[in-house]
């Protein structure tokens, strides 16, 4: 009953369009509102009827497979009814522009928008010319909101608390929307966070956010209590930043061999999809060091959470 | 605001005692039968019960779960906020169970419909009991009836039955405010 009251009842935001723009408050609501979907997906019947009046538009204008099934998952757990939109198989190949596909997609009454796009700051463009929810499933290299939260709330799952605790994240941190709403998100929750990688591969003013940089794998992982392990983005690279991958393997990639030898074990994180071998070996992803799969478990929780708790800021129809 | 004692600690305690003999009435020894609280306050009144029972039939072990109906509720967008949930705690399953459902206060009967629905995510029961310690008889919006009742009081809207725990509260009591 004290947490009932303690707990902020709802959002202070409409839309999740970055993890920049909500407020530690809204953090811990959608973390304690996910435990209990949690709970509800370990049910005989993991379906609950919260959202069976609101349809929700998965609009995917970059491919993602473990976000957009993640979504679908949680929509469906939730009853809401579902479409699904792929910018490979739709009519932006001839030429229509974002806010009219989306406009025409809600002209047939659809209540929340989860949106991926390659551009940074679409789903803010959109939020400011179209009246629905919007929640932010990846913009380019500029935030990936859900998935820090889901990150977040393994580490908080694992360890008890985020506050206090140090996480290192790993690789390409140039072109990773993960890598940016993980800080927002571990730095709103009390974590010190590292960025570690090639200098190339680190934005020139990422000190600014109040993270420590560093260029040395073993020393960032003698110092952190959790390693997320980022994927080389080769799809945004139009230069080359380094060598060869398996140059960089051998500089950042994470192998038993370092794990064995730190001095206390450590928590790895993967966002997927794993580069097996590049960034990390398989025997650290498959070990019991590594929470990868919880990740992706508790993703749907989280998108559950998000989308009850924005669901309930959308006005009754008459 | 004026405060009228429904329940005094005493007539709290002799109310709780004779449900648990009604109960053993008609289901033995609970070896298919469950409790299941209804989250916030039917999960103190589920507690009570269920180490009471325990207390009467001495050994035995009585399958008792806690559910939080917030997911199930028909009034979601149609308030103000949305409820933020409690603690739902079943580690059986009620296919072909007995299900006494359990909770302080019956007025609407919204809750308990929830929870109807709810328990059905977690098998098929055989049957499904009402159990309340307060009835406001006359302003049910559904027609769902308690089979084990407390205490039936006539109200009106606008006054509201509290139930207070001694573990919480620091007194077994039950009252009725009106504005």
């Amino acid at each position: 009953m004290e947490d009932r009251i303690a707990l902020k009842k709802h959002l202070s935001t409409k839309h999740l369009l970055g993890i920049k723009n909500i407020t530690t408050d809204d953090i811990n609501l959608i973390f304690t509102t996910a435990d209990n979907f949690k709970e509800v997906l370990n049910r005989p019947i993991k379906k609950v009827p919260s959202l069976r009046d609101i349809t929700v538009a998965n609009l995917f204008f970059e491919n993602s497979t473990r976000t957009r099934i993640s979504f679908e998952l949680a929509e469906k757990r939730l009853s809401a009814d579902v479409v699904n939109f792929s910018a490979s198989t739709s009519a932006l190949k001839k030429g229509e522009t974002l806010v009219d596909t989306v406009n025409n997609i809600l002209a047939m009454k659809v209540d929340m928008v989860v949106m991926r796009h390659p551009n940074p700051g679409a789903c803010v463009y959109l939020s400011k010319h179209i009246d629905v929810n919007i929640i932010n499933a990846g913009d380019g290299a500029h935030e990936h909101p859900t998935q820090a939260l889901l990150d977040a709330y393994s580490i908080r799952e694992k360890l008890g608390d985020v506050k206090g605790k140090k996480v290192v994240i790993v690789g390409d941190i140039l072109h990773s929307r993960v890598a940016l709403s993980n800080i927002f998100c571990l730095q709103k929750l009390g974590a010190e966070v590292m960025v570690c990688g090639p200098t190339t591969l680190m934005p020139r003013h990422i000190g600014s956010l109040g993270v420590n940089v560093g260029h040395n794998l073993k020393e960032a992982l003698e110092w952190c209590d959790v390693a997320n392990m980022l994927r080389i983005q080769l799809e945004r690279q139009e230069i080359k930043y380094f060598p060869s991958l398996r140059e960089y393997t051998m500089m950042f990639g994470l192998n038993k061999e370092i794990l064995d030898s730190l001095s206390k074990k450590i928590t790895i994180m993967h966002p997927g999809p794993i580069n097996r071998g590049v960034e990390i070996t398989s025997d650290v992803a498959d070990s019991d060091q590594s929470i990868i799969l919880n990740q992706v478990e508790n993703g749907v929780a989280i998108r559950m959470a998000i989308l009850y708790l924005l669901a309930g800021k959308i006005e009754k129809s008459a | 605001m004026n405060r009228r004692s429904i329940l005094n600690e005493k007539s709290f305690e002799l109310t709780i005692n004779r449900l648990c003999y009604e109960l053993i009435e008609n289901h033995n020894d609970f070896s298919n039968t469950a409790l299941i609280g209804l989250q916030p306050r039917g999960a103190n009144l589920a507690e009570r019960i269920g180490s009471k029972l325990h207390e009467i039939l001495g050994s035995k072990e009585i399958l008792h779960g806690n559910i939080d109906v917030t997911f199930y509720r028909d009034d979601f967008r149609r308030r103000e906020n949305p409820i933020v949930p409690q603690t739902t705690s079943m580690n059986f399953i009620v296919e072909d169970k007995t299900v006494i459902l359990i909770d302080d206060v019956l007025y609407t009967g919204r809750t308990v419909r929830a929870g109807l629905d709810e328990i059905l995510a977690y098998g098929r029961p055989r049957s499904v009991e009402l159990l309340v310690l307060i009835d406001r008889r006359f302003s049910r919006q559904l027609p769902i009836e308690p089979n084990y009742v407390g205490k039936t009081v006539d109200t009106v809207e606008t006054q509201k039955v509290r139930v207070e725990w001694e573990e919480i509260d620091g007194k077994d009591q039950v009252y009725l405010e009106t504005e």
